[in-house]
């Protein structure tokens, strides 16, 4: 489910979307693993749709794509890497992992994300 | 864009680092979950590491439980900071700070568009701009270049994956599909072969699917006109039609919103100089 190499760093940047304009996404899954972020000590970023940030060229896609290490939760990787791309701000495979919730189970995104909380601490 | 998009937003902070209280965690959860529901991003702040912080020039709504009195504004950098103590309130009474703030400052209001249009993967794509021929929306451009670009997304078809049908390459991706590989999954050999079935009926048709079905639509009008009978005309004009929405899962409303024959013919001719102008020789459309 990783598409990078990285592994948790002090750095790592977490964004979290919440895909609220379709249901492509199971609810139970992203309500658990939003939860999750909630109860951590994370600090986070929560975007309600990549995909209009891609539309709307984003300067936070910018900054996201900027990041040292970043672990972006959301769908498909190869969605996700090109919608980036589309609006001008390439990841670096090398940097960021993609964590795909209309896949994966809660319980899985969750075990990759909160081992961040106790680095972050 | 639609829904004023390129209007400046309104980002939301959940501040909860020094001089401020943590929430409780399910009044954060809830908090976050009616932020997103509504269309505001949020970024969560415990330790001051500037997470929040942007240059992009948007408004911030900073919320917390703040020890000390708060200013009601304040700026940094170029963003405009909008601090609100939501001690004791609840997520909806929360949000509604925010939308006051966001309605006050005339900033644009989240929503209104779901996010549906294509998105390239340029690891699969071979420039060979059937999409933008295909496409009667003009979703697609070329770069300077002479680059295939995704140009106009909001004048793209909600729920409409045509385009990424016609793709002989599987390059086109609509992260909010709900099918495989449109939807971003990995391709998988059935997919490419099912491509490579695709671009042998369009080699049948003469490879130009508009003109394959202006030559149907001719020859049809044509038997229908000798036959003089409408109903039957209507008939086959639906069953083809319903076919091809079947075949390419094409919402109605988007047949329902077809242009002209003369348009299409318009559309094909602007796409072919377009291409002739960015390729030189020009592209196969």
């Amino acid at each position: 489910m990783n598409e990078a190499a990285n592994t948790a760093a002090p750095e790592t940047r977490i964004v979290y979307c919440r895909c609220a304009y379709a249901r492509v996404v199971p609810r139970e899954v992203k309500d658990a693993v939003l939860e999750s972020l909630s109860a951590s000590n994370l600090d986070f970023d929560a975007a309600p749709d990549l995909c209009e940030m891609s539309a709307r060229k984003d300067e936070r896609l910018r900054e996201i794509a900027a990041q040292p290490s970043a672990t972006i939760v959301a769908c498909y990787p190869r969605a996700v890497r090109w919608l980036f791309s589309g609006a001008g701000f390439p990841l670096d495979p090398e940097k960021v992992r993609i964590l795909n919730m209309r896949e994966e189970p809660a319980e899985a995104i969750v075990r990759e994300i909160l081992p961040l909380a106790e680095t972050q601490q | 864009m639609k829904g004023g998009l390129d209007l400046p937003v309104l980002r939301v902070a959940l501040y909860e680092g020094r001089g401020a209280r943590a929430l409780e965690p399910a009044q954060r959860f809830e908090l976050l979950q009616a932020l997103l529901d509504k269309g505001y991003r949020v970024t969560r702040v415990t330790n001051g590491s500037g997470a929040a912080h942007s240059s992009d020039g948007t408004a911030l709504a900073a919320l917390g439980r703040f020890e000390d009195a708060q200013p009601e504004q304040a700026q940094d950098g170029e963003t405009q900071v909008f601090i609100r103590n939501i001690e004791g309130l609840s997520a909806e009474q929360a949000v509604g700070l925010v939308e006051g703030i966001r309605s006050e400052a005339g900033l644009r209001e989240p929503g209104g568009w779901k996010p549906w249009f294509p998105v390239i993967d340029y690891d699969r794509c071979t420039n060979c701009m059937q999409c933008l021929s295909f496409c009667l929306f003009d979703v697609y451009g070329a770069s300077k270049e002479g680059k295939i670009q995704v140009q106009n997304q909001d004048n793209c078809k909600t729920d409409c994956p045509a385009c990424s049908r016609v793709c002989p390459e599987v390059a086109i991706l609509f992260p909010k599909y709900r099918h495989g590989p449109i939807h971003g999954g990995e391709i998988q050999a059935d997919d490419l072969r099912r491509e490579a079935m695709k671009v042998d009926i369009s080699a049948l048709l003469g490879g130009d699917i508009y003109q394959a079905l202006r030559d149907r639509s001719a020859k049809a009008k044509s038997r229908f006109s000798k036959e003089r009978d409408e109903d039957r005309a209507l008939k086959e004009r639906m069953r083809c039609l319903a076919k091809l929405q079947d075949d390419l899962d094409i919402p109605a409303e988007v047949f329902a919103s077809l242009p002209t024959l003369e348009e299409i013919q318009a559309k094909a001719k602007s796409a072919q100089e377009k291409s002739t102008a960015v390729n030189g020789s020009g592209a196969k459309l």
